[in-house]
């Protein structure tokens, strides 16, 4: 179902023409309200008059994420105080939080950006939608929250673990919609798989899953698990929280991004310079609705593809390829790049290879050398020394057909590769460039 | 008629024997025969201990990936020709070795040596037919 048909269903020119007269706006407003804006305007030898195209989009100055730890907490904020009526933070894991703010008309937008995506996965009024997204500073709970509300479904607001107690509540309140991080909805199948439930007794019928980067692979077991169609959602605070695109239920590929409230545009994460659809790089989104939080090409690190064919749910907006990596992981191998991710999608995809890897880069003479490091678990070890081979070619073979470059595979002893807390460090360059 | 036969997973590098070795010999159990395969990158050592449980218990929590093998004990008289006479037969029979080693100990007169078929049951009657002679499991892992 499509919530808001006019705005989801705009002739593309229409589109177009009130992103920019959103655009134009903006950049007024930051420009009037927010010093770090005029400064960054002014030095990139732009005026918010100069805006006449969205071509002209490209000439405004980027935001980055260290420029928000800057102005920690409030400093970026386009409204006063008075007019704020929610903050929420990201979870930092490194360095300082960052702050967002939300007017009551954001929090309206928020809301009806959800409900469209909760709409786009398929549920509807009478469903019942448990949210097991954390409540709190982070946006996932709260923002999914809303959106069920206007969207007239009723939301149960469980936030996340007591995983039990999920079960119960699922079988008993017959919940039919469950949102979601993809990898505690695998937590809850195996919950309750040894609690003995049966997943095919539940009405569960569609999940929402984001908040973290996952593969079709895991969709595939998601779905299985669970007995549910499983849809991503994508969003992140600085932007304004889950809600900043989804898949459709019809499609299932791609994310529609709402493009009447973001300009995403995909970039040369080195050079900067904006990227035609099609072409992989870095996510920028420049927020063209918000009042308390705007941003301006703010660089997301998200890795990802935009493109532009009509889709057959009948909406016109983009869709952007599933998030594939961070462009802080790239890796620039014999001049082709390399994310971590996408070889963690090759190890998944053979039969029980564990994603536990290592990638170390050096330089041989003037040859970047890769090599992978991926441990040996007890499905794939064997006491014959060419069955091990056999996995080793088969996955530096899958790396060159997919990557497009020439690894070397060494197997090594479990858990030998460093696991740091919650997140294993997956990249050791020894380049001296 | 089949032997039990442990291997675990070792990378190349230095030590790495000498810690399996230990940690066996910490925990009580003691190695009847032992043998080392390794390509540049890895090595796979295969044991025969007299108790499979005990050494799995041990080797396991200290992070090594550990695999139990079924692998046939055969008696090879001590005398020039006798392992290539039970390799004729299997030879015969069309039986693939995928390898051998042998045993330190020796059963009587006769040698032991471990061997790793493609079609265990099929060589264990092959050989059975042929009067060749198979030590049981509890007889190797006592001896
Ligand atoms: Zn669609």
């Amino acid at each position: 179902m499509i919530w808001n048909e006019e705005l989801e269903t705009l002739p593309r020119e229409e589109l177009q023409a009130l992103q920019l007269k959103r655009l134009m706006a903006t950049a007024d407003r930051v420009y009037a309200t927010v010093p770090f804006y005029k400064k960054k305007f002014d030095e990139a030898g732009i005026q918010p008059a100069d805006i006449k195209s969205l071509k002209d989009l490209q000439r405004l100055p980027f935001t980055t994420k260290t420029d928000l730890r800057d102005h920690y907490p409030f400093g970026l904020f386009a409204v006063p105080m008075e007019q704020v009526v929610r903050i929420h933070a990201s979870s930092g894991t490194t360095g300082k939080q960052t702050v967002v703010g939300y007017t009551r008309q954001d929090i309206d937008t928020w809301a009806e950006l959800m409900a469209r995506s909760l709409a786009a996965a398929g549920a509807q009024k009478n469903d019942i939608i448990q949210n097991a997204y954390g409540y709190g500073l982070f946006t996932g709970g709260l923002g999914v929250h809303y959106g069920a509300e206007k969207l007239g479904a009723a939301v149960i607001p469980i936030s996340g673990g007591n995983s039990k107690r999920q079960i119960i509540i699922m079988q008993d309140f017959g919940s039919t919609v469950l949102t979601c991080t993809p990898s505690y909805a695998l937590f809850l199948a195996e919950t309750a798989e040894e609690m003995g439930v049966d997943i095919k007794q539940l009405k569960l019928r569609v999940g929402i899953f984001g908040a973290e980067p996952w593969s079709e692979k895991m969709r595939e077991e998601i779905e299985r698990k669970l007995n549910l169609q499983a849809i991503d959602i994508y969003g992140l605070s600085e932007v304004i929280g889950p809600g900043v695109s989804i898949e459709c239920l019809e499609a299932k590929q791609g994310l529609h991004v709402f493009e009447d409230h973001f300009i995403p545009e995909i970039i040369n994460p080195q050079t900067g310079a904006m990227l035609p659809y099609g072409e992989k790089g870095e996510l920028v989104f420049t927020t063209i609705t918000k009042e308390a939080f705007p941003l301006i090409r703010y660089r997301t690190r998200d890795i990802s593809v935009l493109y532009a064919q009509p889709c057959k749910c009948g909406r016109t907006h983009v869709r952007m390829e599933r998030v594939s990596g961070r462009s802080d992981d790239m890796l620039i191998i014999r001049g082709v790049n390399v994310f971590p991710s996408q070889i963690e999608s090759v190890l998944m995809n053979i039969e029980g290879v564990e994603p536990h890897y290592l990638l170390i880069v050096d330089r041989k003479g003037n040859l970047d050398t890769l090599e992978v490091q991926v441990e040996v678990n007890e499905k794939v070890f064997s006491d014959e020394i060419k069955n091990l081979q056999v996995i080793t070619r088969k996955i530096e073979n899958d790396i060159k057909d997919l990557l497009g470059v020439t690894a070397e595979v060494k197997l090594v002893e479990p858990k030998s590769i460093q696991r740091s807390e919650g997140k294993a460090q997956r990249v050791i360059d020894k380049r001296k460039i | 008629m089949k032997v039990e036969q442990m291997s675990v997973f070792l990378e190349n590098k230095p030590g790495a024997l000498a810690e399996v070795t230990r940690i066996l010999g910490e925990a009580g159990v003691n190695i009847r025969a032992l043998s080392l395969a390794d390509t540049k990158d890895f090595g796979i050592l295969r044991l025969i201990v007299n108790d499979n449980e005990k050494a799995k218990e041990a080797l396991g929590p200290k992070g090594f990936t550990v695999r139990k093998t079924e692998v046939v004990a055969v008696e090879v008289p001590d005398r020039p020709g006798g392992l290539a006479d039970i390799l004729k037969i299997l030879a015969e029979a069309r039986i693939n070795v995928e390898y051998l080693y042998a045993f330190v100990q020796q059963s009587g007169e006769n040698a032991i040596i471990i061997f790793r078929f493609d079609e265990t049951d099929r060589a264990i009657a092959v050989l059975a037919e042929k009067k060749v002679r198979i030590l049981e499991g509890e007889k190797v892992y006592a001896l």
